[in-house]
């Protein structure tokens, strides 16, 4: 049972800020994902949690206990890193002992099997449990080094990128048994990535960093619809959602420098002036008779469909269409948009200027 | 011109057989991928034809002309790391031209190359920058600069963009796509990364353990994938495939998952027959493939939502069939929580079938 709270934390390098004002509440059993850039101070954050760095302001609350001066130990939360730290000359069953034979711990040989053979089990290596770990594949010493988590029986998991080093196959199977792992614990994980589809397809909530600061938090498929500002809107969602600069006139809005104009329909723009529009190329309609003159300017087959960048006077656009369209590249093409999909940000600040978020 | 032709290229370090027997022609201008799992010798391959590997026996050829006995330096073709490799005590622009200096290149030559190449890369405001002060990114973008400035018949690329960030990858691919059609040098661009491999490719080499699988355009290898290797290596996430046994009833074909049965189009009866294939075999559907409803429909099995992937766009559920998963695609949301009961049926049209032994695709394609 684990319930975390940091209250107004904030870590401060010589010369830089790596996190500044961090409040968010995690509740017990959640899969929360800490997602960003490099450097937006996801890892430092997660250090801070783990009792590694020391916050310069703010307070980190575990169960409600304020922790700030408890050591990494006592904290009981473990730490899964991208780059494994399993005993190289050690077989896998030996990397799961070691933690547990701490005098600390005072665990009878009965209890570290039996956790060990559970660990095994769950994760899949019962059949390497007695070869040498530097005789296991990549995905394989990803799986020990979260035994070597799970046998401890933590409170909280923190992971900090554990599947970059993988292969995108890897990754992908990783990723759902991982989700399948935390949802069997009933653990609370704190996850670090800067992996946009690792943070939607395993969270149940996301917070979204940019340099040091938590610019949202929500449900996945909340932050997807309703990105606070600009930042989460391109970082969330593959292929990026389109961001066109021009100026809302009469209902409609025209791309600058002024190219083509398409109708707004009820989005939320204060009146006549310069915007952002933002729409995800899943809302772009390719299809003859639509408003746009444009040249295909790139195909991308992803399989089950194509992405097309779409060339229109100097503007780029993303486009999803079905995998079935034949197209070539400087084919002319026709498109518009879903006007109940367009979401509206300020030119200036970037921030969302729908309702509801 | 530019063609690079493999003849019987065969390759072990020590007892490992990395590569072999690999038969392979890169036409023209085109932009080839080769595609597998780390270990799979694609990066040796790669490392062949640029000559930084020597090969046990067989032939490359570049232009018809066996290339294999020159030095690296005497190909013309030109490499790109993913570790970038730039000089680090030189400007961007004395990276860019270093490669021109080798060789004697005259100045002004040298200034309007290094200018045009930094221009169609958009480094051009970065020329007097060092490379430590430049993003990933830009760092990768001189290091293709570098390996343009000559001119090279050929450009080889080895995980180029794999080092970058998510997000940065996706504008890098697009940007390395406008650059191969404004030079439209042959191109030969390794990855383990699928998605690179469909969006860059004009044809796909996937290969594993050393053989060739496949050598296809994203859009074939993707529909008619040879063998499970290639089809479960292309597409994400990855193709549905369950060890099942085709069975007849009431003049339909059935196939059993777990404990259920879906049935698909009698012609696959005949089609099995004709091919002298056994009923035992291996089924394959992608996600797309697996069609789900909430209410109960002809045709439709009851199963059970357990994982439930949000991408934004469309989800990811993963059904249960009694002990077995179908991984599923939906639109966004369509399945609310885990734990709800649907109904799920295989498009025929959608069924890849393989021989469970050999892995080799059975070649058989059912309409709707």
């Amino acid at each position: 049972m684990a319930r975390i709270r940091l209250e107004n934390l904030s870590k401060k390098f010589v010369n830089h800020t790596a996190v500044e004002d961090l409040d968010l509440d995690i509740a017990d059993g959640e899969f929360f994902v800490l997602l960003g850039p490099t450097g937006a101070g996801k890892t430092t954050t997660l250090r801070m949690i783990a009792g590694l760095e020391k916050p310069t302001i703010g307070r980190i609350y575990i169960n409600e206990n304020d922790v700030n001066e408890w050591g990494p130990a006592e904290r009981d939360v473990a730490l899964v890193l991208q780059q494994y730290s399993l005993y190289p000359r050690l077989s896998v069953r030996d990397n799961l002992k070691f933690p547990l034979q701490s005098r600390v711990r005072n665990l009878s040989a009965q209890e570290i099997d039996k956790r060990i053979e559970y660990a095994s089990q769950t994760l899949r290596i019962g059949h390497l449990l007695d070869r040498k770990t530097d005789r296991l594949s990549g995905g394989e010493m990803q799986r020990v080094s979260i035994g070597r988590a799970i046998v401890r029986e933590p409170q909280v998991f923190l992971m900090d990128e554990p599947l970059s080093a993988l292969d995108a196959k890897l990754r992908e199977s990783l990723r759902s048994e991982l989700k399948n792992l935390q949802r069997r614990l009933g653990a609370t994980f704190i996850f670090v990535t800067h992996d946009q589809v690792e943070a939607m397809t395993m969270g149940d909530r996301i917070g979204i960093l940019n340099k040091g600061r938590l610019v949202q938090v929500g449900t996945p498929s909340h932050v997807y619809k309703n990105p606070r500002d600009t930042f989460v809107a391109s970082f969330v969602g593959s292929p990026a959602i389109n961001l066109l600069a021009g100026q809302a006139s009469g209902g409609k809005a025209v791309m600058t420098p002024q190219s083509f104009e398409l109708p707004l329909g009820n989005a939320p723009v204060a009146g006549d002036g310069a915007y952002t529009f933002g729409i995800r190329p899943e809302d772009v309609r390719v299809e003859a008779g639509a408003p746009v003159e444009a040249k295909v300017h790139d195909i991308e087959n992803h399989g089950i469909e194509k992405i097309l960048t779409l060339r229109a006077g100097s503007i780029l656009v993303r486009a999803g269409v079905p995998a079935r369209v034949q197209v070539k590249v400087e084919d002319p093409i026709r498109f518009g948009w879903d006007p109940s999909k367009v979401i509206v940000f300020d030119r200036d600040t970037g921030a969302n200027l729908g309702a509801g978020n | 011109m530019a063609e690079i032709e493999l003849r019987h290229v065969d390759k072990h370090f020590g007892l490992v057989h990395v590569i072999r027997d690999v038969n392979l022609t890169v036409k023209d201008k085109e932009f080839v991928v080769f595609l597998g799992p780390s270990g799979c010798g694609k990066t040796t391959t790669l490392r062949a034809i640029a000559g930084l590997e020597e090969i046990d026996s067989g032939d490359i050829l570049l232009d018809g002309k066996p290339i294999q006995g020159l030095r690296a330096a005497d190909r013309d073709i030109a490499f790109v790391f993913q570790n970038y490799a730039l000089y680090p005590h030189f400007t961007v622009y004395e990276n860019l031209a270093f490669p021109l200096r080798a060789v004697r290149t005259a100045k002004d030559e040298i200034d309007r190359t290094v200018q045009s190449v930094g221009k169609s890369l958009g480094i051009s405001h970065l020329l007097r920058a060092r490379p430590s002060a430049l993003s990933g990114g830009d760092m990768q973008r001189v290091a293709i600069g570098r390996a343009l400035v000559r001119r090279p018949k050929a450009l080889l690329l080895d995980e180029p963009i794999g080092s970058l960030d998510a997000k940065l990858r996706e504008t890098m691919r697009l940007e390395l796509k406008r650059l191969h059609l404004e030079n439209g040098s042959t191109s030969i661009y390794v990855t383990h990364d699928q998605v690179e491999a469909m969006s860059l490719a004009d044809r796909i080499v996937v290969m594993n353990e050393g053989v060739l699988q496949q050598v296809g355009t994203p859009t074939e290898v993707y529909l008619h994938p040879a063998n499970l290797f290639v089809a479960q290596f292309i597409g994400s996430p990855v193709m549905n495939i369950s060890e099942t046994m085709v069975t007849e009833a009431g003049g339909k074909a059935q196939i059993a998952l777990d404990r259920e049965t879906f049935e698909l189009p009698a012609e696959l009866l005949g089609m099995l027959q004709q091919k002298n294939a056994s009923r035992e075999l291996s089924l394959g559907v992608r996600p797309e493939g697996v069609l789900v409803s909430r209410e109960a429909r002809p045709d439709y099995r009851p199963v059970e939502a357990h994982l439930i992937q949000p991408f934004g766009g469309f989800d990811i559920v993963d059904l249960k069939v009694g002990e077995q998963t179908l991984r599923a695609r939906t639109t966004a949301g369509y399945i609310a929580k885990p734990g709800e009961r649907v109904f799920a049926r295989i498009d025929p049209a959608q069924a890849h079938f393989f021989d469970t032994k050999s892995g080799a695709s059975l070649d058989i394609r059912l309409g709707d």
